[in-house]
């Protein structure tokens, strides 16, 4: 098993090496420990924020849309903005999940479930945002074609259309991609904890997942066909929430480049909210093991990466104002960089553009408090960027005589830390309840866990010293 | 009286279970299996398991998602209530596109979720080694072979020795 001697030494995914057994029972043991007071504590004070939300969105309900400070011009607002803000955080997990998962990154594996379910509580609450604006949310059903007595149906031709069935299928898609890869690990969990009660709930949720090798058959290849499907669908699904500005006319939406330029921020912006919450849940859940600083140093990578992209994008807009001599267009540039929500622009490109910089260097990237301050600007950045591309192209358009000014009221202010109080309130409650890391494919990268040669035709038991080398 | 189950033998090293797959397989057993706490490379088919048909219910459910996506806009919009918007057409595939895909991919996703329990027999809360403690490690870190009594080679006795003769360790058998 001797490693070629110049070949550089790969650093481990898991640390200590520990046994198949310790993964499990490590894992297990956030499950089957008694529930703290500091838990208890963090989850109130997250219920709160999100019933504070809750409540503002019952005002909302009852009294209608009327209550935020939308005015004519500006009909979007903190609504939207919230809405592409979360529909984007959930791209990482996808990202991660599946797009990592085919090219074959090992490390996705540590981080990958909380990731996914990331990636669900926030689709949660980017639906949230988007029925409420609605104004009537329980017509919902008028945005799905459904048969009814004015015998009509919905305008196909329209993104907003589009929009209510890319979000849908991604929610469904992501939420079974999820419990896909959580049944194995449901079972795990079923087989361990010594609760009567934990272990019923656990079993009738692992559905009677034995391990069964003719089962795994099966399951790695429909694993295979879910990730190769929601790598296009994480794609399509940015670029079709992108059509909902780029198919309208006004100058500052009308272009071809949003569709990239939205799902590249997308996952930077959920790459940053991956590591916020990371970040803690390593602290607290003392993961130290399993999500390294390898782990936190390829994600950084990506942020620096998705971060260019962002940059290059908003340069590009610049310079497509000034070569394609339209002069709405140009005009309306100029009036980010200057103009009434300059303070918000500027503030999208200092965290976006400028802050992740600092990750070109190593000791950067490996810096823990660092790269957390990093994530929350990402976080900050990513949300003006959505807020500085609506509110700018609506505030002043073609004509100068209805040109307005918009602020959110405290309802919409509310509303906002109300999704973040239910995000962190169903991240909490899966971080107690559910593996938050996925067990099963833990330890099937582990080294020695994998067969070091394949008995196909071949049985000379030699063959195995060789090529366990690349392992 | 207890009916025979069959027969569970437990490994813990992976290139063991690998040779015990294709030794297993090559003396005609049928009904048996290895449970496994994560999928081990190259396992199935040392076992002689023929490749999934999941594949082709996915490809059904691709179809029948873009089907209906296109049936969908195509009758509504063109036949059942003809509505002219600015002059575009009452169908055409260009803006068929977004709903087409979005709907091509959700129904794999569901297609093969259902393939998969399907080919699984998922769920199943029940099973014959259940309450078999050896059997029980197959989720934390043991292979774990199992032979069932129903298997036509299937004898008490000299299973359990094949099995030990393959390396297999705490080899007894289970009654349901």
């Amino acid at each position: 098993m001797k490693v070629q001697e110049q070949a550089p030494i790969r650093e481990p995914l898991v640390l200590g090496n520990p046994s198949l057994h310790d993964i499990t029972a490590r894992i297990a043991s956030i499950v089957e420990s008694k529930i703290s007071m500091k838990y208890l504590m963090t989850v109130g004070f997250t219920g709160a924020l999100a019933a504070w939300g809750l409540f503002a969105l019952y005002y909302t309900i009852t009294t209608g849309i009327g209550v935020w400070g939308l005015n004519n011009p500006v009909g979007w607002g903190w609504d939207i903005t919230n809405f592409v803000f979360w529909i984007g955080i959930g791209h990482a997990g996808t990202l991660i999940s599946a797009i990592l998962f085919l090219f074959r990154q090992k490390w996705r594996t540590a981080i990958n479930r909380s990731a996914e379910a990331m990636t669900i509580f926030a689709v949660i609450c980017a639906l949230t945002m988007v029925l409420s604006h609605t104004g009537r949310p329980w017509l919902f059903y008028w945005l799905l074609p459904y048969p009814n007595q004015m015998n009509m149906w919905v305008n196909f031709r329209s993104p907003l259309a589009w929009d209510v069935f890319a979000v849908n299928t991604y929610f469904t898609v992501s939420a079974l991609f999820w419990f896909v890869g959580l049944i194995p690990d449901l079972a795990t969990l079923r087989n361990y904890v010594k609760s009567d009660l934990a272990r019923k709930i656990y079993g009738f949720l692992s559905l009677g997942w034995t391990g069964s090798t003719r089962h795994w058959h099966h399951y790695e290849i429909a694993y295979m066909i879910l990730a190769g499907i929601s790598t296009p669908l994480v794609l399509s699904v940015h670029s079709v929430v992108s059509f909902d500005f780029t198919v309208g006319i006004m100058p500052g939406w009308h272009t071809t480049i949003f569709p990239p330029y939205f799902v590249a921020g997308a996952i930077f912006s959920g790459f940053a909210m991956v590591m916020t919450l990371l970040v803690i849940a390593r602290e607290v859940l003392d993961l130290k093991q399993f999500i390294t600083l390898k782990h936190f140093d390829n994600m950084n990578k990506i942020m620096l990466a998705t971060g260019m992209m962002v940059g290059y994008a908003y340069g590009m807009e610049f310079f497509i104002a000034w070569y394609s001599g339209n002069p709405y267009e140009s005009w309306v540039f100029m009036n980010r960089l200057f103009g009434d929500y300059a303070w918000a622009y500027w503030t999208m490109v200092t965290c976006n553009v400028v802050s992740p910089q600092i990750f070109w260097f190593k000791k950067a990237r490996r810096n823990v408090p660092l790269m957390f301050v990093i994530s929350i600007f990402i976080n900050i950045g990513m949300w003006f960027e959505r807020f500085t591309i609506i509110a700018t192209s609506l505030h002043h358009d073609f004509l100068p005589a209805s040109w307005g000014y918009y602020s959110p009221t405290w309802v919409e202010i509310s509303i906002f830390i109300g999704t973040f109080g239910v995000f962190l309130t169903l991240f909490l409650l899966f971080s107690k309840f559910v593996p938050v890391i996925a067990i099963a494919e833990i330890k099937g990268i582990m080294p020695g866990s994998q067969p070091s040669h394949h008995h196909e035709h071949d049985h000379a038991p030699h063959a195995a010293v060789t090529e366990g080398a690349h392992r | 009286m207890s009916i025979p189950a069959g027969v569970i033998g437990e490994f813990k090293d992976v290139n063991v279970i690998m040779t015990a797959a294709q030794k297993i397989n090559e003396a005609g057993y049928r009904k048996w299996d290895i449970h496994t706490p994560y999928p081990v490379h190259g396992l199935d088919k040392a076992m002689g398991i023929k490749r999934s048909i999941i594949t082709y219910i996915s490809f059904l459910g691709l179809c029948g998602g873009l089907s209906t996506a296109l049936g969908l806009q195509w009758w509504t919009g063109a036949v059942d209530y003809p509505l002219n918007i600015g002059g575009k057409g009452l169908f055409d595939w260009q803006f068929s596109i977004p709903v087409d895909f979005e709907l091509s991919i959700l129904g794999t996703a569901i297609m093969t979720v259902v393939g998969l329990f399907g080919l699984c027999q998922l769920p199943t809360w029940y099973n014959r080694y259940q309450n078999d403690e050896s059997f029980k490690k197959a989720t934390d870190d043991t292979f774990v072979v199992t032979i069932d009594s129903d298997d036509d080679r299937y004898s008490a006795e000299l299973t359990a020795t094949f099995l030990r003769g393959l390396g297999a360790q705490n080899v007894h058998t289970v009654t349901a």
